[in-house]
């Protein structure tokens, strides 16, 4: 069970700062009430509008990108860290990693999926 | 730190690397052949589909020729033996046939892109992986891929609403059992202490198996599989998404991936849950006799005759539970070749629905094929052939897959089940022979009310090659079943 405890100590402090910057705030920030503060905070975005709203499928495709870029960069960093270990075998697996999404950045060019307009 | 390197056996997924190479090249080639406007695309050539089709063909003949025997690779993940062979086949089979019925469709729709082509081989490795898999890591990485290529398919034509729906909804409730069945391998993963297929069964005939956590993630792994088998009470989905999705990709959803998630479930509770038998069969037994019955009595009743298929669908998913319950060699032999038997005739049905149905997919009722024997002789001649194969009528193959399949239940003492099976196939006999009546033995629509007669039929090359395949298939298997039994037999798990 000790294994776990370092988990619960993490667990202890995320919730003990999240109560505490909520209790700090309420007891010593100052208190100025108007009607837009009162509004629920969603991203700065009007929380009450018309459900039926139409935005471009072309923010969905960049979040998609940069989700699949981005994993392919944590990829790279505990590969970095153990390059000389890993040696050959770990340098080739790493390349076709690569290349599988390079052709997936050439398809989504190609496609012209990265031109906004 | 020790580094252990996996043993890395290329040999093993030449299959499945091949397949994944052509998916590749069938999508880069779209993207970098000029399409001036988002239509435009769509009048490409055939090649697309050739190019595929050669993919598919060379994997196949790659699994014929790699080694005999088992063998375990990648640290356990993977497994190549007979039964990961036999289903990699049929896998094959039906992509390749999904693919020679959807080279005129796809233009017909306006739908002819490397996408579609790309996602079918996709979804195929997906389906290798999970025939492969010896780990449930292995299985679920497989069942992703192809259930995310398979959700997009069936929204593929993208300008008919019901394709929208069914494509949504298969992804909504898809993803939602796929939430149960990770959820039972975390919990088996939390009962065990591992993932591995061997390691779970190792550790549970070592240690006490009544613990509930385990049988929990059991049930969450029926569950999960049942959804994608099209089991009932878990079938909801299959009727909106078989009647929206083109019908090329209702075609192979019926046929591989149902094959595949067979083929996972199989594996899990014959290699990892053996000791547990005694739990699951009585819950599979419920799971086959209300499969069986509530598909063949709703389909009695459909008009639209891929919404009839869907059910006929959840019905045979049924008798491949009937072999499943028996838990014997006989029954893993015939969950094989019926699933083979399967993919023959169901494509090969849908097949001709692709041409009977035309342009937009306009007559897709059981009206529409009235007085086909009339007009079109050989396509009313070659539907009959599925459907009595759909229906286990001999000689075919469905004959003779049903019939080994309850063999297979009487040889285990579920004489109950059996019999249950055998009246809810003649009660499938009236749906099936109820489209052969409307081709053979009523005059054509227009000879009787003078309504628009029905435009003459157009078979491709490439579609008149699967059926012949099929037709064959189904001959083939249902006249001189011996080797394909022995085949099956061959590959069936080691107990």
């Amino acid at each position: 069970m000790s294994e776990y405890i370092p988990v619960l100590i993490m667990l202890l402090l995320g919730a003990g700062t999240a109560v505490g910057i909520l209790v700090a705030t309420t007891l010593i920030g100052p208190k100025k009430s108007f009607a837009d503060k009162m509004e629920p905070f969603e991203c700065g975005e009007h929380p009450i509008v018309s459900p039926k709203l139409r935005f471009s499928v072309k923010f969905y495709l960049v979040a998609i990108f940069f989700v699949i870029f981005d994993i392919e960069a944590v990829f790279l960093y505990p590969w970095a860290v153990l390059f000389k270990r890993l040696g050959i075998f770990g340098f080739i697996e790493m390349m076709i990693f690569l290349v599988i999404l390079a052709v997936g950045l050439i398809y989504v060019w190609k496609r012209g999926a990265l031109e906004w307009e | 730190m020790e580094i252990i390197i996996p043993t890395i056996n290329l040999a093993s997924i030449y299959p499945e690397i091949v397949v994944t190479i052509f998916a590749v090249i069938v999508l880069l080639l779209h993207a970098f052949t000029p399409h001036h406007s988002p239509g435009g695309a769509g009048k490409g050539g055939d090649h697309l589909g050739y190019i595929s089709f050669i993919g598919i063909a060379y994997a196949t003949f790659l699994v014929f020729t790699q080694e005999g025997g088992t063998e375990y690779s990648f640290n356990g993940l993977w497994i190549l033996d007979n039964y990961s062979r036999f289903f990699r086949l049929i896998f094959l089979l039906g992509t390749g046939l999904t693919i020679l019925i959807s080279v005129k469709y796809v233009k017909d729709e306006g739908i002819n892109h490397g996408e579609y082509y790309s996602l079918i081989l996709f979804a195929t490795v997906g389906m290798m992986i999970m025939g492969g898999g010896a780990d449930l890591i292995t299985i679920f990485l497989g069942l992703e891929l192809m259930s995310i290529s398979l959700y997009v398919l069936a929204g593929y034509t993208r300008n008919r609403l019901t394709s929208n729906e069914s494509s949504l909804k298969y992804f909504l409730l898809g993803s939602f059992a796929t939430g149960f069945l990770l959820y039972g391998i975390a919990l088996l993963y939390g009962a065990t202490g591992t993932t591995n297929l061997k390691g779970i069964s190792g550790f549970i005939s070592e240690s006490n198996f009544g613990n509930p956590i385990l049988i929990m993630g059991m049930v969450l792994l029926v569950v999960g599989f049942g959804f994608k088998i099209a089991s009932v009470p878990f079938h909801m989905w299959t009727p909106d998404v078989y009647e929206g999705a083109p019908s090329p990709i209702t075609a192979f959803m019926s046929a591989g991936p149902k094959a595949a998630a067979f083929a996972a479930f199989a594996r899990v509770f014959f290699e990892g849950l053996p000791s547990l038998q005694g739990v699951w069969v009585d819950l599979i037994w419920i799971l086959a006799v209300l499969t069986m019955t509530v598909g063949n009595v709703i389909a009695l009743v459909q008009n639209n005759i891929k919404r009839m298929l869907a059910y006929s669908s959840i019905a045979h998913a049924g008798y491949v539970l009937v072999a499943f319950v028996s838990a014997n060699e006989l029954g893993i032999g015939g969950i094989l070749y019926y699933m083979l038997a399967y993919t023959f005739m169901n494509i090969g049905a849908f097949g001709i629905i692709i041409v009977v149905g035309g342009k937009g997919e306009k007559r897709v009722n059981v009206d529409d094929y009235t007085g086909l024997a009339y007009r079109h002789p050989v396509a009313a001649a070659t539907m009959s052939l599925f459907l009595f194969s759909l229906a286990g009528i001999p000689p075919t193959a469905g004959f003779m897959g049903k019939f080994y399949i309850f063999s297979a239940a009487i040889k285990s003492g579920y004489i109950g089940l059996a019999i249950i099976g055998v009246i809810n196939s003649v009660v499938s006999v009236y749906y099936y022979l109820r489209i052969t009546v409307a081709m053979y033995m009523k005059e054509p629509e227009s000879a009787v009310s003078g309504a628009e007669s029905m435009p003459s039929l157009v078979f491709s090359t490439a579609m008149i090659i699967a059926m012949v395949i099929a037709a064959y298939g189904v001959l083939r298997m249902g006249i001189f079943p011996s080797a394909y039994i022995a085949l099956a037999q061959q590959s069936h798990l080691s107990f």
